[in-house]
C-alpha cells in the first residue's frame, strides 16, 4: 500500500478516472502545464495534452457555466475554482443552474459535473484565499458536497464524484494537501457519497467533524484519551450533502453528547444542521447540550498571524472543548 | 483566427448576387409561413385565456417569430443543441413542441413537457429535442451553449465523434434578448466561444425593450453586434422581421459552424409588440404611435405580402390556416384544461439522478 | 422552624445507612457542626455533623437501626416546636423512599437531561438514589447506566418474570437455589455458653462482598512469589530520613504499590475488569490499600498511582491509613479502585489467597518479611524476604500472566536501586 498525501490522492484519483473515461476532462485556472497553483493537476497536461487538460479564461463563472453546458452534453467536466474564496462569481450558475437542472426539467436534463476547490485558513491566506464556503452549496438541494480529511477517503470519493450524474462541490483542506498523508491501496476503489465515516470509537462523547477539522479531531481525541481517559468517538462526515443522518444519529445514541467542529463560521454553519437533527431526532438520547466549536463571525480569516491563530481551531482547542463537554 | 465581418454584412446579405433563400421551395415557404402564424395564435390565445382569468402568466413571442423560425430551418432539429430563452415559443413549436404541450405548461397540468409543470410557462426545454431546460436568470443559458458548444468540439479533437457525422449535434445555437447582453454570463460565453473558435450561435433578439428599459441605457453602442469583435467573434446584423433575411445569415452561420470555422453573432432588430409578460403594461414607458409604426413592420404580414407578390399565396389560403390554427389552439386549449393537476406530493421527486 | 437531619447519601451507589451511636440525647443542646450521630454504611463510616443550631427535639431513629438515604434521623429546634411539621419519614426500617428535600440534591438541581429523564421513566428509577459525577452532581447518562448495572439482574426482570415469594409458588427445586445460600446457618441448642455480636453494617458488607466475590462472580487463582527486599530496605533506610523532613512516613507500603503499578504496565490486563461484553481495560492505575480496622477492614484507594512517584505515593499511604483508622474518609476515596493491596504480613501471614475486591480482576498480598537463608551463587546468604501472591480472576488472565505480572514486581523491588 502507497503511503501518499491528500493532493497525490486527489490526483491519482482523477488520473485514473480519465484513463478510464475518455468524457473525463480538467478545466480551470492554471491547471495546464502549470498544474495548477497547488499543483494537483502536476503531470497530467504532460499525460492528456491540451485538449483534455484545458486552461481556462481568467472567469470563475464560465469555468462552472462552460462545465456544465459540457456536462448537459454528456462530457464530465472536473472544474477547478483556484480558491474557494473565489466560487462566489459562479454562484448563479451553481446555484440556479446546476443544482436545479434535474429538478427543473423534470429529471431529464443532468448535470454530471465536479466543481473542485481548495478551501479553509491557517496558511496565511487572509481574508481571500482562507474562507470555508461550504454551507451556501449544503443549503442547496440538487448539489452533492463533499470534503474529505484521508487521502484514502480523498481518492475514493473524487471518483465516485466523477461517476456521480449530478453536481458535485469537492472541497480540499488546502492546509492538509501536504500535510495530511495515509496509505492509500493500488488499484480501483471508491468510496461512495452519502457515507459518514466512524474515524474512532468512542463512548464518552461524539465529535462530528471533516475536512481539516477532523484530521484535528482525531488528533484531539487521542490526547484526551491519553490524559484525561476521555474517549470520544469521532465522525468524518466526509460528504455534507446528502448527510447520513444515520451515521450521526447512531453515534449520538450511543455517546448522548455531541461536539460539532468546523472551520467555517458559527452562525448557519453546517454544526447548525447536525444540532438540529440532533435534537429533533435524537433528543431522547440527548444526555448534554449540543456544542458546537467553530470559528468566530467575522468575514474572514485575517492576515496577521495571532488573529490568524486566534480565529483558527486546533487540536488543543478541541481538546479542551471536549474535555468540557465530557465533564458535563 | 478571429473574424470581424460585421460591416460587409448588414442588413441581412450575406452575399448579395446569391442568397440561400432563394433554394427554398414553395412547400418550404408556406411551410415556414404556416409555422409563424400557428405561433402567433397559440400566442394570442394565451394573452386571451390569461385576461380570463384562466391562467396566471404569459410571456410572449409576438413580432419575433421571423428569427425563430429561420434559426429552425437552417439547423438539424432535434440533434443540435438549442438553448433558447423565454421568448422562443416559435422556435421550440418548430423543434417539436406542440401547441397542446405549450396549453400544459400555461395551466401547469400533470405531465408538463419542459419540467413536470415545477416551471413556470415558457421556461422552455425538451430533452427529446435537444432542447436545454432554462431558467428566469437572464443570459446563464448563453454559457451552457458555449459549454455544448465545447463538448462538440472535444469529441471530434478526442476523435469522440465524426466531424461529418449528421447524426450527432455539431452545432449549439442559443438566444436572448439584447438587454441580456448586458450581463457577465454572456460577455464571458462569448468569451469561451472565441477562445476556442466554437460552433456556436448566439441569436440577439434585439426587440428594443428590456420590460421597459431601452437600448440606449443597456449599451453606448448603437448595435450588440459590434461588441462580437471584441471576443474574436463574427458579428452580424439582420431585419429580424424579414424571415428571408434571417434564413440567409442563420444558413451562412450554421454552415460555418459545422465546417469548423468557429463562432456567430446575429443581432436581429425586432420588434416586441407586446407588454413584457402579462403582467406588464406598456403604455408607462412608450408611446402607442411607436407600437403602431411596427405593426406595418409585423414579420407575419411581411412575409404574407411576400409570398402573395410572388404568387404562391392567397387570402384564401390564408384563411385556410387561420381556420386550422383556431382548431389546432381550441383543442389544445382543450386537452390542457381537462388534463389534471399534478398531485401535490409529486414536488418531491426526482431532485438527485441516479447513477445508471 | 425545626430543621431535619437525614440519613446522607455518603457515597456514590450508597442507598442506606446505620445509625451506630447518637452522641446527644433528646433535650441535649447542638451547635452547627457539631458531632450528633454516628453513621456507617457498607463503605464507611462517618460522624454526622449537626446541621443546625439547637436543642435536640425529637430522635426518630434509634442506634443500631439501618434506613435508607434522605430518611428523616432527628429535629433540631427550640423548645416547644412542634414535631408534627415532620413528614411521614420518620418510621423506623429499611428502603424508605428519600426525602423530597435534601441538601445535596438541591445544591445539584434535578434538571435531567432528555436520555437520563427517558431512562428513568423506561426503568421506573427513582432519580435521587442516582449519584451523579456530571458537572455540579448531574445525573449522566453513564451514571444511569452503572446504576442500572449495579441493581441485581432480578430486578431488571419484569415481575411476572420473578419468583413469588409466597409459600404457593415457592420454588421447589431447592438443589439449585443451594449456591446462592451462604453458609448454612445452624442453630445453636439451648444453653451453649456464648454471646451474640450484632453484625453491624460494616461486617455485613463484607461478608455479602465476600460471599459474592469468591463464590458467584470470579473463579479465583492464585500464585505465589518470594521477593527479595534487600535493596528495597537499604533505599528504605537511606531515604526515610529525608522523607521524614517532608512530613512523610516512608514504608514498605509505598515500594510494593510502586511495584503493583510496574507490573501493571507490563501486564495491563490485570488491571482490568470483567464485563458482560469483554473486559474493560482500565487506563488509570487505582491502587486500593487494605487497612485493618478494630472491628473490621476498609480499602481507601490510591489515585492514579502511575502519576506518583515514591514519595508520592508514601505520602498516601500515610494519608489514607490515617484517616481510616480516624473514620475520616470520605466515600468517594474508598471507591474506583482497579486492583487492591493486601499487606498480610503484618499479622505474621506468611501467604495468603485474599479474595478480589469486586469488581476488579486482582489483589495482591503481601507476607511476613523476615531473614531467610538463600542460596546466592552457591554460598549461603542472609536475606530479608517475603513472599508476594497474585490472586486474580482466572476468566481475565490466564497462569502465565499472572506470573509474568508477580515476576515484574519481584524483579521491581529486587533490582530497587539501593539509594
Amino acid at each position: 500500500m502507497a503511503q501518499m498525501n491528500l493532493l497525490e490522492a486527489i490526483r491519482q484519483g482523477m488520473d485514473e478516472e480519465m484513463e478510464h473515461d475518455p468524457r473525463v476532462f480538467i478545466t480551470g485556472e492554471d491547471v495546464g502545464p502549470r498544474g495548477g497553483v497547488f499543483r494537483v493537476t502536476q503531470g497530467l497536461f504532460e499525460k492528456y495534452g491540451p485538449t483534455r487538460i484545458i486552461d481556462s479564461p481568467l472567469a470563475e463563472l464560465s469555468i462552472v457555466g462552460v462545465g456544465i453546458g459540457a456536462a448537459l452534453a454528456d462530457l464530465r467536466p472536473i472544474c477547478e475554482i483556484q480558491f474557494a474564496d473565489f466560487i462566489h462569481p459562479a454562484m448563479n450558475q451553481i446555484m440556479n443552474e446546476a443544482a436545479r437542472m434535474y429538478y427543473r426539467s423534470g429529471g431529464t436534463w443532468t448535470v454530471p459535473m465536479v466543481i473542485r476547490a481548495p478551501y479553509g485558513g491557517g496558511v496565511g491566506g487572509g481574508l481571500y484565499h482562507s474562507q470555508s464556503v461550504e454551507a451556501f452549496f449544503a443549503h442547496t438541494p440538487g448539489l452533492k458536497v463533499i470534503i474529505p480529511s484521508t487521502p484514502y477517503d480523498a481518492k475514493g470519493l473524487i471518483k465516485s464524484a466523477i461517476r456521480d450524474p449530478n453536481p458535485v462541490l469537492f472541497f480540499e483542506t488546502k492546509k492538509g494537501y501536504r500535510l495530511i498523508k495515509g496509505d492509500v491501496p493500488e488499484g480501483e476503489y471508491t468510496v461512495p457519497i452519502g457515507e459518514a465515516r466512524v474515524a474512532r470509537e468512542g463512548s464518552d462523547l461524539t465529535v462530528y467533524s471533516y475536512g481539516m477539522m477532523a484530521h484535528y479531531a482525531m488528533q484531539a481525541a487521542e490526547r484526551v484519551s491519553q490524559t484525561d481517559g476521555i474517549e470520544a468517538e469521532v465522525v468524518d462526515l466526509r460528504t455534507l450533502l446528502p448527510l447520513d443522518t444515520k451515521t450521526v444519529l447512531e453515534s449520538f445514541k450511543k455517546t448522548g453528547k455531541a461536539l460539532i467542529v468546523h472551520e467555517d463560521n458559527l452562525t448557519m454553519g453546517f454544526g447548525a444542521e447536525i444540532a438540529a437533527i440532533l435534537a429533533s431526532d435524537g433528543f431522547e438520547y440527548m444526555d448534554a447540550p449540543i456544542q458546537r466549536l467553530c470559528a468566530p463571525d467575522i468575514p474572514g480569516v485575517p492576515f496577521s498571524h495571532p488573529m490568524q491563530d486566534y480565529f483558527m481551531l486546533n487540536p488543543t482547542k478541541i481538546a479542551d472543548a471536549i474535555r468540557d463537554l465530557a465533564a458535563y | 483566427m478571429a473574424k470581424n465581418t460585421t460591416d460587409k454584412v448588414r442588413n441581412g446579405r450575406a452575399t448579395p448576387t446569391s442568397r440561400p433563400s432563394d433554394s427554398l421551395t414553395k412547400d418550404t415557404l408556406l411551410e415556414m409561413y404556416w409555422k409563424m402564424l400557428l405561433s402567433r395564435r397559440v400566442d394570442e390565445r394565451a394573452w386571451m385565456i390569461h385576461r380570463q382569468g384562466k391562467i396566471v402568466f404569459h410571456i410572449s413571442a409576438i413580432g419575433q417569430e421571423a428569427i425563430q423560425v429561420a434559426a429552425a430551418y437552417t439547423i438539424h432539429l432535434g440533434v443540435d443543441y438549442i438553448v433558447p430563452y423565454y421568448r422562443d415559443l416559435a422556435l421550440v413549436l418548430c423543434a417539436g413542441v406542440t401547441p397542446e404541450d405549450f396549453m400544459i405548461s400555461l395551466y401547469g397540468k400533470e405531465g408538463e413537457l419542459s419540467s413536470l409543470a415545477r416551471q413556470m410557462p415558457s421556461h422552455f426545454g425538451a430533452k427529446p429535442f435537444n432542447i436545454v431546460s432554462t431558467s428566469a436568470p437572464v443570459a446563464t443559458q448563453v454559457v451552457h451553449a458555449a459549454g455544448m458548444a465545447f463538448a462538440i468540439k472535444y469529441r471530434i479533437q478526442n476523435e469522440l465523434q465524426d466531424p461529418n457525422d449528421r447524426t450527432q449535434p455539431r452545432l449549439a445555437v442559443t438566444s436572448l434578448g439584447e438587454g441580456s447582453t448586458s450581463q457577465g454570463e454572456w460577455h464571458e460565453a462569448m468569451n469561451w466561444a472565441g477562445v476556442h473558435q466554437l460552433p456556436f450561435i448566439c441569436i440577439v433578439q434585439n426587440n428594443h425593450y428590456a420590460i421597459s428599459v431601452p437600448v440606449d441605457k443597456q449599451m453606448a453602442v448603437p448595435n450588440v453586434a459590434d461588441r462580437a469583435a471584441a471576443y474574436g467573434v463574427e458579428g452580424i446584423i439582420v431585419d429580424g422581421n424579414d424571415v428571408l433575411a434571417c434564413y440567409d445569415v442563420m444558413h451562412y452561420a450554421v454552415q460555418k459552424a459545422y465546417r469548423g470555422d468557429g463562432p456567430t453573432l446575429i443581432e436581429a432588430k425586432t420588434y416586441r409588440m407586446t407588454p413584457h409578460s402579462s403582467d406588464d403594461d406598456d403604455r408607462t414607458y412608450r408611446e402607442r404611435s411607436e407600437v403602431d409604426a411596427w405593426r406595418d413592420k409585423d414579420p407575419l404580414l411581411r412575409l404574407a405580402n411576400h409570398l402573395k407578390a410572388q404568387g404562391l399565396l392567397t387570402d384564401a389560403v390564408i384563411e385556410g390556416y387561420d381556420k386550422r390554427a383556431r382548431k389546432i389552439v381550441d383543442e389544445a386549449q382543450r386537452a390542457a384544461e381537462e388534463r389534471p393537476y399534478p398531485p401535490g406530493e409529486s414536488a418531491i421527486a426526482p431532485v438527485y439522478a441516479e447513477a445508471n | 422552624m425545626a430543621t431535619k437531619v437525614i440519613m446522607p447519601q455518603l457515597g456514590e451507589s450508597v442507598v442506606e445507612g446505620t445509625v451506630n451511636t447518637w452522641l446527644k440525647k433528646i433535650g441535649d443542646r447542638v451547635d452547627e457542626y457539631e458531632a450528633l450521630l454516628e453513621v456507617s454504611t457498607d463503605k464507611v463510616d462517618s460522624e454526622i455533623p449537626a446541621p443546625a443550631s439547637g436543642t435536640l427535639l425529637e430522635i426518630y431513629v434509634e442506634a443500631g437501626t439501618t434506613v435508607g438515604t434522605g430518611t428523616v434521623l432527628c429535629l433540631i429546634g427550640e423548645p416547644g416546636e412542634k414535631s408534627s411539621e415532620v413528614p411521614d419519614h420518620h418510621e423506623n426500617g429499611k428502603h424508605h423512599p428519600p426525602a423530597k428535600i435534601e441538601p445535596s440534591e438541591e445544591k445539584r438541581g434535578t434538571r435531567l437531561s432528555p436520555v437520563v429523564a427517558r431512562m428513568v421513566a423506561e426503568h421506573q428509577l427513582d432519580v435521587h438514589k442516582i449519584s451523579g459525577t456530571g458537572r455540579d452532581g448531574r445525573v449522566t447518562k453513564k451514571d444511569v447506566e452503572s446504576y442500572l448495572e449495579s441493581q441485581t439482574k432480578d430486578e431488571e426482570l419484569p415481575p411476572w418474570e420473578r419468583p413469588g415469594s409466597g409459600d404457593l409458588f415457592k420454588p421447589t427445586d431447592t438443589e439449585e437455589e443451594a449456591p446462592a445460600r451462604a453458609i448454612p446457618v445452624e442453630s445453636i441448642p439451648k444453653g451453649v455458653p456464648g454471646e451474640l455480636i450484632q453484625l453491624n453494617a460494616m461486617r455485613r458488607a463484607i461478608a455479602d462482598h465476600m460471599v459474592q466475590s469468591k463464590l458467584h462472580t470470579a473463579p479465583h487463582v492464585t500464585t505465589v512469589f518470594e521477593a527479595d527486599l534487600t535493596n528495597v530496605l537499604k533505599h528504605l533506610e537511606a531515604n526515610k530520613p529525608q522523607a521524614a523532613r517532608q512530613g512523610i512516613n516512608l514504608t514498605l507500603t509505598a515500594y510494593f504499590v510502586a511495584a503493583i503499578v510496574e507490573a501493571c504496565r507490563t501486564q495491563p490486563i490485570i488491571n482490568s475488569q470483567w464485563m458482560e461484553d469483554g473486559i474493560y481495560l482500565h487506563h488509570h492505575i487505582h491502587v486500593g490499600m487494605a487497612v485493618a480496622l478494630d472491628n473490621g477492614l476498609i480499602v481507601p484507594v490510591i489515585k492514579n498511582a502511575e502519576r506518583l512517584n515514591l514519595i508520592g505515593l508514601a505520602a498516601q499511604v500515610n494519608d489514607l491509613a490515617q484517616r481510616a483508622r480516624n473514620k475520616q474518609l470520605t466515600a468517594d476515596e474508598v471507591k474506583g479502585g482497579t486492583i487492591t493491596l493486601t499487606n498480610h504480613g503484618v499479622s505474621g501471614s506468611l501467604f495468603a489467597t485474599p479474595i478480589i475486591n469486586q469488581p476488579q480482576s486482582a489483589i495482591v498480598g503481601v507476607g511476613l518479611m523476615e531473614k531467610r537463608v538463600k542460596v546466592i551463587n552457591d554460598a549461603i546468604a542472609i536475606r530479608p524476604c517475603c513472599y508476594i501472591s497474585l490472586t486474580f480472576d482466572h476468566r481475565v488472565a490466564d497462569g502465565a500472566t499472572g506470573d509474568s505480572f508477580m515476576m515484574k514486581m519481584k524483579t521491581t523491588l529486587e533490582n530497587w536501586p539501593e539509594r
